[in-house]
């Protein structure tokens, strides 16, 4: 019988590939179905955003950084806001940080549904996918409820928030918190012990504590290595030294373990929700009261000629932050981000710099992939929850 | 930590590196370093146990243009063994910007080295590949550097020149209307 001829293959996969979250290509060389080396390919959503911001003013960027991690927009736009009050040299008040705290972990729910949904989908488990967004779709009702606007609300201001809450706000997201845990028990009972989920998770793109931290892997896919680094309790901002929550963490550093990660973290998210949410009273102040940074009421400017003017100036000319760099991060469902900005005293950045956890998850991705089979690939791609904008920004 | 004590720490791992302290508002310490020293200083950084500094959280630069030194590289690390940060902040001419890679020493460096020689153009001596990252690889110039401008208006060129010249499209325009009489 004659000897079968065998070589090496090479797979382009992507850009348009389903599974690859947005446009990642992979250039894969292959042995039968084993992976011998992996290339990725980034660029294809690169636009130039923090070019753009350097040209607007300050409160402008705040949509533009929203629409980088297009799954944690808030959060985004909390560790913006955050960098800028650091350069401004103001505090923000207690009222406003619950808030924030609210709303930061109703988007960690969030962006942890959608990675749910669709990494379940892609290992095979189609409903999944139907019940995390129909949870989904409860959050981004609150967020229409609080800004009008789903996805990218905007809702948050250097110094502040855009208005206050509204009515009804608590009640809705505390039937949110009442319902949610037994939704989460049923996603865990489709797949915590499911045998063929556990088959195609349990083992596959294993990486390292050490070589978790050299590749400047964060958030949950370090956490499920046995990295305990969280953001909120190494470098406590907006009060989080001051709620009861744990960081889960798992050392088996596969993608059954990052799973387990995340939807522990949804539970924790739970338990600071419901802490911050007992600390915001109905009313009270949702900015800071600085006539050069936040504008006044709108009924103030329709009929005061002072408010009138300085509602102008704020969207006319905008406002100056004293030179410096300022960098603060938070811990965003991705894991720590922030954004590195450096201001030369104008009303205008100098430089926005956005930490993009994404981008180093990207990166070791091939380190998680090289050995294991193509099938795995997918699998592997959907643990790391790479969200494309970030990464090609 | 803050910025004179991890000098001193600096110093003694490091004989004769020259490490000035800056400014900072917030929660990092943040020291300035010559370009030279910057192997050596990062080996120090991530290998002395007393620093530890093992994640490279991000590497990313600025462009003050018109000012000299024109750009300033800036490194933010963490240390997860003392729960401190570090940003170090290595200052550069204008004029044929580069410096030693630190992807050996810290791998997540290799993308955001990328990163910068893409956007910026400062050249990584020593890393290991040296492409571009986000832009397409036959990109001309270096989009965040602050003399590129925002907006390029150029008229398109085409691949290859029209392959009939003006006299011909005009006989063709003009027997095509005949034709349709």
């Amino acid at each position: 019988m004659p000897e079968l001829k065998t070589e090496v293959m090479t797979v382009n996969m992507g850009p348009q590939h389903p599974s690859t979250h947005g446009v990642l290509r992979l250039v894969l060389e292959l042995d039968g179905e084993t992976v011998l080396s992996a290339a990725p390919t980034i660029g294809y959503l690169h636009t130039g955003i923090e070019k753009t911001a350097e040209q607007k003013k300050w409160q402008q960027v705040i949509p533009l950084v929203e629409r980088m991690d297009y799954l944690s927009a808030q959060s985004n736009s909390m560790a913006f806001c955050l960098s800028v009050e650091r350069l401004l040299g103001i505090e923000i008040p207690e009222r406003v940080q619950w808030i924030r705290v609210l709303i930061a972990e109703l988007q960690r729910i969030n962006s942890h549904l959608v990675w749910l949904g669709t990494h379940g989908m892609e290992v095979g488990a189609v409903s999944v996918m139907l019940y995390c967004f129909r949870e989904r779709e409860q959050l981004l009702n609150l967020n229409e409820m609080l800004a009008g606007f789903r996805m990218f609300p905007s809702y948050m201001r250097i110094g502040g928030l855009r208005e206050d809450l509204p009515r009804g706000f608590h009640a809705a997201v505390r039937a949110f918190l009442d319902a949610f845990p037994a939704k989460l028990d049923d996603y865990e009972d489709l797949l915590t012990k499911n045998t063929i989920y556990l088959q195609r998770a349990q083992g596959v793109g294993v990486i390292s504590k050490e070589d978790a931290v050299a590749y400047g892997l964060v958030g949950p896919i370090a956490r499920a290595a046995g990295v305990d680094y969280d953001v909120r309790k190494y470098f406590p901002y907006l009060g989080y030294d001051t709620l009861q929550f744990d960081v889960p963490t798992r050392s088996t550093g596969d993608v059954y373990g990052r799973y387990q990660v995340r939807v522990a973290e949804m539970r924790e998210s739970i338990k600071i929700c419901r802490q911050v949410l007992d600390r915001i009273e109905p009313t009270g102040p949702y900015a800071i009261k600085d006539p050069r940074i936040t504008p006044p009421p709108k009924d103030r400017v329709y009929t005061e000629m002072e408010a009138l003017i300085q509602h102008f100036l704020i969207y006319s000319q905008g406002f100056t932050v004293p030179a410096g760099e300022a960098y603060v991060p938070v811990e965003g469902p991705r894991g720590e981000h922030g954004f590195s900005i450096v201001s030369d005293g104008t009303n205008r950045p100098w430089r926005v710099k956005s930490r993009a956890p994404s981008l180093l998850a990207c990166q070791a991705l091939a380190r998680m992939i090289v050995g294991g089979l193509i099938a795995d690939v997918i699998a592997v791609i959907g643990s790391i929850d790479v969200v494309m904008g970030d990464v090609d920004r | 930590m803050d910025a004179d004590a991890l000098i001193a720490l600096l110093q003694q791992a490091v004989p004769g590196a020259h490490v000035e302290p800056a400014a900072s508002i917030d929660l990092q310490a943040t020291v300035f370093v010559s370009s030279a020293e910057v192997p050596a200083i990062a080996r120090a950084l991530r290998d002395t146990p007393d620093l530890a500094f093992g994640l490279l959280a991000e590497l990313t630069a600025v462009d003050y243009w018109p000012r000299e030194p024109r750009y300033e590289v800036v490194y933010l690390l963490v240390s997860l063994a003392h729960r401190t940060r570090l940003r170090m902040k290595v200052r550069l001419a204008g004029e044929d910007a580069h410096l030693a890679t630190v992807s050996d020493v810290w791998p997540a460096a290799n993308w955001l080295e990328r990163e910068v020689w893409d956007l910026m153009g400062i050249a990584f001596d020593g890393h290991p590949d040296p492409r571009r990252l986000l832009m397409p690889e036959d990109w001309e110039g270096h989009p965040l550097r602050k003399d590129y401008p925002v907006q390029i208006r150029m008229t398109p060129q085409a691949a290859e020149p029209l392959q009939v010249t003006a006299e011909e499209f005009r006989a063709n325009v003009e027997r095509d209307r005949l034709t349709r009489g």
